[in-house]
């Protein structure tokens, strides 16, 4: 299981995150030895294993349908880098 | 578009198409508060000012599940028949955009909370079953307004988080007016059951279209188009006819089609690809750590299917069977919980001697042509239930005629007044004495004696002419049966 | 005042309630201690002078009451902190100031303690070392240039140095155990569910797991107490009854069976952890408890499983860090351009790898071959914990495959890296508790550690077994302040 540029330059696609034909080199390298450890898992047959869904010994616990929060908005937008006081703004999405 | 909307088929040259559709249908939950969070979902409000920490993805946040959400979604389940899963997990759903906060939607794929049921809509040539596939719970993601700023798009995040039950069809639909149906009587379930408000104008209801067409005897399905975010009837209806439309001219042309996401253009009337979402679709579900699965008892499902009210279908049998009303003005009666409602309470109002053929035409015919005409829903009907019963009684046992009755429902329009006490005081009463109204018809007869020989000679038209001048010189009191049988008889 | 410094949380508390000491003389004295320290880089974040009106302001009416009454304490810059920056050791988050406190702070502050600063981390918890900072590397105070572990470097450092009394760290696959070992002090993983997630930036949401980290036992065991309870605020938070860590403190381990796993003897481990364990199987003996060999079988399993599953759960839950709301923000042509920049500039390259790891397990056609995989081997993981425990009590390891090593000696080797967790991980895979104790010295003279691992909500047994043990043991910290300015 060889992890080459092509994959590389998809998965940083879809993570959002910018890759330059370096950085993927050195992506792709540091990712192919990891992918070479992981590979080990294939030792085991889990056919008939259930995945784990979670640790913790619990149940969901459920909330009251109460409304809690005030309008914080100013706390809410205090932290955006844009000074609009009212939304968070973006640059533009193309269509 | 074929004259009969039963069927639904597109031809060219020798190739007969189907449409199939399926719709994948977004309701908000009635809650107070949202998903996983306690902010407030009221409609309207100013922007970002119901936005929770959590609702904003800050740090550390973490989901927490609104015990009322998982209630409206099992209620619903059972208002489609379906499958109850007392085990479901919610999964994350990732993706990029500007509207979700957290970078991922938390949604349920592989395990939902209600499984495969049905729902039965009441066609004009009879009752079709679509196949309902599943129900789950996922939280609605924030609005991104592109057009207030030339260079930026600005976020609101007051509906990221709200609690959205999406429901999907099986593609058992064929045509507009099936679709029509559907939503109708999926919002009218959800109504009655008071899980969803069914609130279209503001979004509260609002569909992803699935669109494939075929050769009509194929039994295999066709690529499909997904329409997204489609908020009112008229538009599904437009969509599909485009889009299907579109579809056969490529098959037609020898193209294939591709399966992709695209909207309707509502000012062009067509649908148009989506080039900027995630290309492949790739969400990477997985089950969210940060909430275990959900798990509900047998009890707590019986608990809330002894509090479903009364629905749609089960009603309509009532009616028919208990009231004797037809099929037809039983399916419009119950197509929505408030008007079943009013109707319940004009014929209890009614009382003894109640006359279902008037109440049935009153609220079809005079209270919904004022509705319409106001914009108001039947909640908000300027005459209540109990005055307009007083009226149909008043109708009914002889007080007045329905010709005077309708003079009387113009005047109860402005604020709900008494029908009786308009009758008093406008002395609207009708005259019923067989004497007084033989005297009137006598004069009517001696002042007009060229026109009642003509009659008699065989112009039969006339009768009518006599029927307006009682009518007339009455005020339009007479009883007009006993008119008409005093007439027929002196001419 | 230097002689403050010196001592243990236990000491401290009792002399502030026994009204020997001042909030302000404790206060004074750790951050005196700690100006002068800067060449370790344990803060990222610090807050004295707030620190000293604070702990004046508590001189003034103090409530002698409360578990950590006046006390100072720095703690790992991965808890959010109300109006003190928090940066989880990233650039992404280097001016993000929260307006919300973490549960699990918020029950320290409850108690009377004192914040002094946020101590620095591998960013995002996402490293064995301390060296992912964007802040810089930490340096261990056991010897210059050699790292104090990870990720809760700056944590164990602080602790070690004496830049204050007791901290709290996180650990997803070892970060509060394994800098511990490194650094000859005392770390505590609670049960998964024990401690509130609730504020704690998230690395790996079903491993991750706030937990103390002391100069000794008693120390680790008050502040458990402190810091454990049941949250509504976190669904995966668990409503169990919580023992009184410190108060039930016991050296009596009399006839607990502690187990010996054979697959934790792993191929090429220096004689000196076999030794150390060796040695540590005696003081245990000596102690009353009875030695049983184990086997779990699926031990070698557990690394690959922790590196397929923590960075899934990573690459999701670090989406939120995309400039639009709150955090770095690179400027861009489009939305997705902004994204792009403000994520690579914004993450470290461990943090980047780790998130395309994550995004490459759960994309389609891999999820089932990696990620699904990687669930059912936990449960078989976690299935060989459950069946030893049907015979006995605890676990013993060892607690890291070496000693510290030297900063920069194992940067780019990330499976080198990855192996420093060995025997930490399974632990976090399985949600059960382990604690680190410091046990000895290698030849460098560098501290060695052995792990105590528990049954789930039996933080009370391994803290016992670990007094116990201790006690034997007597392991004395080399600290010679080395880079006291």
């Amino acid at each position: 299981m060889s992890i080459d540029l092509k994959t590389i330059k998809h998965i940083s696609k879809l993570s959002r995150i910018s890759v330059d034909e370096q950085k993927a080199e050195k992506l792709a390298g540091d990712l192919n030895s990891i992918f070479k450890f992981i590979e080990k898992l294939n030792e085991l047959n889990t056919d008939k294993v259930e995945p784990l869904t979670s640790v913790a010994e619990t149940t969901l616990k459920f909330r009251s349908d109460e409304v809690k929060n005030q309008n914080i908005r100013e706390q809410i937008i205090k932290n955006s880098p844009e000074d609009n006081e009212d939304f968070f703004v973006v640059p533009k999405v193309v269509e | 578009m074929p004259k009969d909307s039963s069927e639904y088929l597109i031809e060219r040259y020798d190739n007969v198409y189907e449409v199939v559709i399926g719709l994948e249908v977004h309701a908000q939950v009635t809650s107070n508060s949202k998903l996983f969070s306690s902010s407030s979902t009221k409609f309207g409000a100013e922007p970002n000012t119901q936005v929770s920490l959590v609702d904003a993805a800050f740090p550390g946040m973490l989901p927490v599940i609104n015990e009322y959400c998982v209630k409206q979604a099992i209620k619903t389940g059972i208002g489609l028949r379906a499958q109850i899963n007392k085990r479901s997990v919610f999964d994350r759903k990732n993706y990029f955009y500007a509207d979700l906060p957290q970078g991922y939607q938390i949604s349920q794929f592989k395990y939902p909370i209600v499984g495969e049921g049905t729902v039965v809509l009441d066609m004009p040539n009879g009752q079709k079953e679509v196949g309902i596939e599943r129900l789950h719970l996922e939280q609605d993601a924030g609005k991104s307004i592109h057009d207030m700023d030339p260079q930026n798009t600005l976020v609101d995040l007051n509906r990221s988080g709200v609690a959205l039950m999406e429901i999907v069809s099986k593609p058992d639909l064929r045509t507009p007016d099936e679709v029509s149906a559907y939503i109708k009587k999926l919002r009218s379930i959800m109504r009655y059951l008071g899980t969803c408000d069914g609130n279209m104008q503001e979004g509260s209801l609002r569909a992803d279209v699935n669109v494939s067409v075929r050769l009509k005897d194929s039994k295999e399905l066709g690529t499909r188009c997904e329409i997204k975010n489609v908020n009112s009837i008229k538009f599904m209806q437009m969509a599909i006819d485009y889009e299907a439309n579109r579809q056969v001219d490529l098959i037609e042309e020898g193209k294939s089609i591709d399966q992709e996401t695209r909207l309707f253009d509502t000012k062009k009337n067509e649908t148009r690809s989506m080039r900027s979402k995630e290309d492949a679709h790739d969400y990477r579900y997985f089950p969210d750590p940060d909430l275990l699965p959900l798990e509900v008892t047998d009890e707590f499902i019986e608990q809330l299917k002894a509090d479903i009210p009364e629905l749609p279908d089960d009603k309509k049998k009532r009616f028919i069977d208990e009231f004797k009303v037809s099929a037809y003005e039983a399916t419009i009666l119950v197509s929505d919980i408030e008007t079943a409602k009013y109707f319940e309470e004009v014929v209890a109002k009614m009382g003894k001697n109640r006359d279902m053929k008037l109440a049935v035409n009153w609220i079809t015919g005079e209270l919904f042509a004022v509705l319409n005409n106001k914009n108001l829903e039947i909640s908000e009907s300027p005459i209540s239930a109990k005055n307009l019963a007083k009226l149909i009684n008043l109708i009914k046992n002889g007080t007045i005629s329905g010709k005077i009755g309708k003079t009387i429902f113009e005047l109860m329009l402005d604020g709900d007044k008494d029908p009786q006490v308009i009758v008093e005081e406008k002395g609207l009463k009708q005259e019923s004495d067989p004497k007084a109204l033989e005297a009137l018809i006598d004069k009517i007869i001696n002042d007009n004696r060229e026109k009642a020989i003509e009659y008699k000679n065989g112009k039969e038209k006339l009768f009518g002419f006599f029927v307006g001048q009682a009518m007339k010189i009455s005020g339009g009191k007479a009883n007009p049966q006993l008119i008409n049988e005093i007439l027929k008889k002196k001419l | 005042m230097s002689d403050i410094t010196s001592q243990s949380l236990t000491s401290i508390v009792k002399n502030i309630k026994e009204k020997k000491l001042s909030s302000e003389d404790v206060t004074k004295a750790f951050v005196e201690r700690s100006e002068k320290s800067k060449e370790l880089n344990s803060y990222i974040s610090e807050d004295f002078s707030n620190a000293i009106d604070k702990a004046k302001k508590f001189d003034e009416k103090p409530n002698l009451d409360l578990k950590l009454p006046g006390i100072p304490m720095a703690v790992k810059d991965l808890f959010c902190t109300k109006d003190i920056r928090t940066t989880a050791g990233s650039k992404i988050l280097e001016n993000f100031v929260p307006t919300y406190e973490s549960t699990v702070t918020q029950n320290i502050w409850n108690e009377g303690a004192i914040l002094l600063g946020k101590l620095n981390c591998d960013e995002f918890a996402m490293g064995s070392s301390n060296e992912t900072s964007f802040y810089g590397n930490v340096q261990n105070p056991i010897d210059k240039g050699l790292v104090p572990g990870g990720s809760s470097g700056g944590s164990a450092a602080a602790v070690s140095g004496q830049l204050t009394p007791i901290t709290i760290g996180t650990d997803t696959g070892g970060s509060i155990r394994q800098p511990a070992s490194f650094t000859g002090t005392v770390g505590l993983k609670p049960t998964y569910g024990s401690c509130s997630r609730y504020g704690i930036v998230a690395f790996a949401s079903s491993l991750d797991q706030a937990g103390p980290m002391a100069q000794n036992v008693e120390d680790c065991a008050l502040l458990q107490e402190v810091i454990s309870s049941y949250d509504n605020k976190d669904s995966t938070s668990i409503d169990f009854k919580r023992d009184q860590y410190s108060k039930d403190l016991t050296k009596n381990i009399k006839g607990k069976k502690i187990g010996i796993p054979k697959e934790y003897r792993v191929e090429g481990m220096p004689k000196e952890i076999e030794e150390l364990w060796q040695k540590g199987i005696a003081y245990a003996k000596d102690c009353g408890a009875e030695i049983v060999d184990i086997s779990l079988p699926h031990t070698s399993y557990a690394l690959p499983t922790y590196y397929i599953v923590a960075p899934a759960e990573a690459s999701s839950n670090l989406a939120r860090y995309d400039g639009v709301k709150y955090g770095f923000r690179a400027k861009g042509e489009n939305l997705i351009d902004m994204y792009e920049k403000t994520r690579s500039e914004g993450f470290g390259a461990e943090v980047q790898r780790r998130i395309m790891i994550g995004t490459y397990v759960l994309s389609s056609g891999y999820y089932d071959a990696y990620y699904l995989k990687a669930q059912k081997v936990r449960k078989l993981i976690k299935n060989d914990f459950d069946e030893v425990y049907k015979k006995i009590d605890a676990i013993l390891t060892p607690s890291t495959p070496s000693s510290a090593f030297k900063i920069g000696e194992k940067k780019d080797d990330p499976v080198s890296m990855y192996l420093n967790d060995i025997f930490t991980v399974p632990v976090n895979l399985a949600g059960l508790p382990a604690i680190s104790i410091p046990a000895g010295h290698d030849a460098s003279g560098y501290p060695l550690g052995l792990q105590i691992i528990g049954k789930a909500f039996k933080e009370q047994e391994i803290l016992n077994l670990a007094y116990a043990m201790e006690d034997k043991i007597n392991f004395k910290n080399k600290i010679s302040d080395w880079w006291i300015k």
